[in-house]
């Protein structure tokens, strides 16, 4: 339910004289992209006001975690930003883990690093790419897509999965890396990525056009920013520096050296500037990252969280034991309750935890980025035009996977 | 202790039932009373400085009394520390007062668990369903909502 408009508010004068119009655009429209739907009230195509609405790709995440293990909910965590599903999956592990008290090999951290990275970047890419395709840019679309398939390639190789990754596990990860996957991320991050970037780069940062339909269209200051709770590149586009990667270094990150990026407007072409600098500035990561990675193992040599080898569980009655109980029952984790973050792809993705002991959560509450970013959307578009708010859509990245969970 | 709960532990008393840092994190029970002011407090406090409210949920102690729990996640840019306030909520008065005053971000927070746990938010500009769907019966998240329970599919508001 909307509030009843007051055309006299403000005491402005309508464009056209007559009642302001109220416009449905979506859940099924190709320019929400995802299950996404707005209320706006319009004066000719003036916004005066607008009411995001959502819950329509709602699917009890959190319910259906309390009645699973722990190992179980890895999956279900795919599917929150499926854009960059292996962030989520580190994200998750890493609150389990704090829970646990594990501290998780070197070489899986660095694993770890790796795919995140590769995960921002395609997320990136999906956003600026669509971004544009929505304001009549297409041919950005499909550069960015080709580096996309490139990366989906190496992490399938890790997994055997493009989207729902589930590669990590509570103290490590599935598998270790294949043989020479390092060499392909490189080429991939040496090839393809960076022509990629270069290509829009020289497509659109000097564009007109581009600058017109984006430069001081969505923009806020940081203090609203802040008040509003948006974290990630839309907060970096407003100038304020929190990455949580720099400021609560987590994983092996304060070994790397890296940038970041701010803008100073907060508007969608500041947004747009973080994200591809923040690519380049991922590609400097997984370089370093790939160049210092350690041998050994991957995972924790703890039973109490780590499957034993098939071989073992075939051969004997520990294994089998040990197997069976993990997968019947779940892990052990112990009672008490942990607030997690990462700097995922759209900003803070936060999982709490609470556990009363036992296989599987009490309660799993993710704090996903766009949350917030969503909510801010009436503050970013009201007194632009309806273009305006397809461009400024896209460019904060709303994922209804993560937003109605 | 950590600096940030015993600060606020000095200025607010008794109202501090229970403070922890297991894990590493702080975490302060506090009574609902004055809970606005506490959040304030947190907020414009010099030494703390929280300007982000991170995140806000329920969470729902079935079977134990208080039942409802809401917890606040802050966190300071300027300081780069994390809190945990939380509060206990009866069962058969699950309320607080509304802190979309302190922090514009908590409105829809504040929806969303009003909306999966019931928790009434005493003051809030709107509290409606915000994830389900208006006439869905009942507070999915509550321990006691099965998980199995289906209800009818509705269609558009007429």
């Amino acid at each position: 339910m909307m509030e009843p408009f007051d055309s006299d508010a403000g005491g402005a004068k309508l464009d056209l004289q007559s009642e302001p119009m109220i416009l449905n655009i979506g859940p099924s429209h190709p320019a929400t992209h995802t299950t996404l739907r707005f209320r706006t009230v319009l004066d000719g195509e003036t916004i005066l006001d607008l009411e995001p609405e959502f819950g329509y790709l709602h699917r009890g995440f959190e319910k259906e975690s309390e009645a699973a293990t722990w190992t179980q909910v890895i999956p279900y965590t795919d599917r929150l930003n499926y854009c960059s599903a292996m962030m989520n999956n580190v994200g998750y592990a890493m609150a389990v883990e704090k829970l646990c008290g594990i501290e998780v090999p070197e070489r899986c951290q660095y694993i770890r690093v790796i795919i995140s990275e590769l995960s921002r970047i395609i997320d990136h890419m999906v956003c600026v790419g669509t971004n544009m395709v929505d304001i009549g840019a297409l041919t950005n679309f499909w550069y960015f897509w080709k580096c996309r398939e490139e990366v989906y390639k190496v992490l399938e190789e890790l997994c055997g999965q493009r989207l729902t990754t589930t590669y990590t596990r509570i103290g490590g990860v599935m598998a270790d890396v294949p043989e020479g996957w390092t060499d392909r991320v490189l080429a991939v991050c040496r090839g393809v990525i960076p022509e990629g970037i270069a290509d829009v780069d020289r497509l659109l940062t000097r564009n007109r056009i581009f600058i017109e339909r984006t430069m001081g269209v969505g923009g806020i200051t940081p203090k609203e920013a802040i008040a509003l709770g948006f974290t990630g590149p839309c907060l970096r586009a407003t100038g304020v520096p929190l990455d949580l990667r720099k400021d609560h270094p987590y994983m092996v990150y304060d070994r790397f050296d890296f940038d970041v990026p701010v803008g100073e407007a907060g508007d969608t072409c500041d947004r747009y500037m973080v994200r591809m600098e923040e690519m380049r500035q991922s590609l400097r990561i997984i370089e370093q990252a790939v160049a210092g990675m350690p041998g050994g193992p991957v995972n924790v040599d703890d039973p109490r969280f780590i499957l034993p080898p098939k071989e073992a569980v075939y051969e004997n009655i520990e294994a089998l034991m040990n197997h069976f109980k993990i997968i019947m029952e779940g892990i052990r984790v112990p009672a008490g309750e942990v607030y997690s973050a990462t700097e995922a792809a759209n900003g803070e993705l936060g999982y709490y935890i609470v556990s009363k002991g036992g296989g599987g959560p009490w309660k799993i509450k993710v704090r996903p980025p766009c949350f917030p970013l969503f909510q801010g959307m009436p503050r970013l578009v009201k007194g632009h035009m309806i273009a305006d708010l397809i461009a400024v859509l896209g460019s904060v990245n709303i994922i209804a996977g993560e937003l109605d969970r | 202790m950590s600096r940030v709960l015993d600060k606020l532990a000095a200025v607010f008393g008794t109202e501090v039932v229970a403070t922890h840092s297991d894990f590493g994190d702080d975490t302060a029970l506090v009574r609902r009373d004055r809970i606005v002011e506490i959040l304030v407090f947190l907020r414009d406090d010099p030494d703390l400085l929280f300007d982000f409210a991170m995140d806000l949920t329920g969470v729902d102690h079935y079977g134990e009394e208080p039942r409802f729990e809401v917890v606040y996640h802050l966190y300071s840019l300027e300081k780069k520390h994390r809190v945990r306030i939380k509060v206990r909520l009866p069962e058969d008065d699950p309320a607080v007062d509304s802190a979309v005053t302190v922090w514009p971000t908590l409105n829809w927070y504040e929806r969303e668990a009003y909306d999966m746990y019931g928790i009434i938010f005493r003051g809030h500009p709107r509290l409606t369903r915000i994830l389900m769907y208006e006439g869905f019966d009942g507070h999915p998240l509550r321990k006691d909502y099965p998980k199995e329970k289906r209800q009818p599919t509705i269609g558009p508001e007429e």
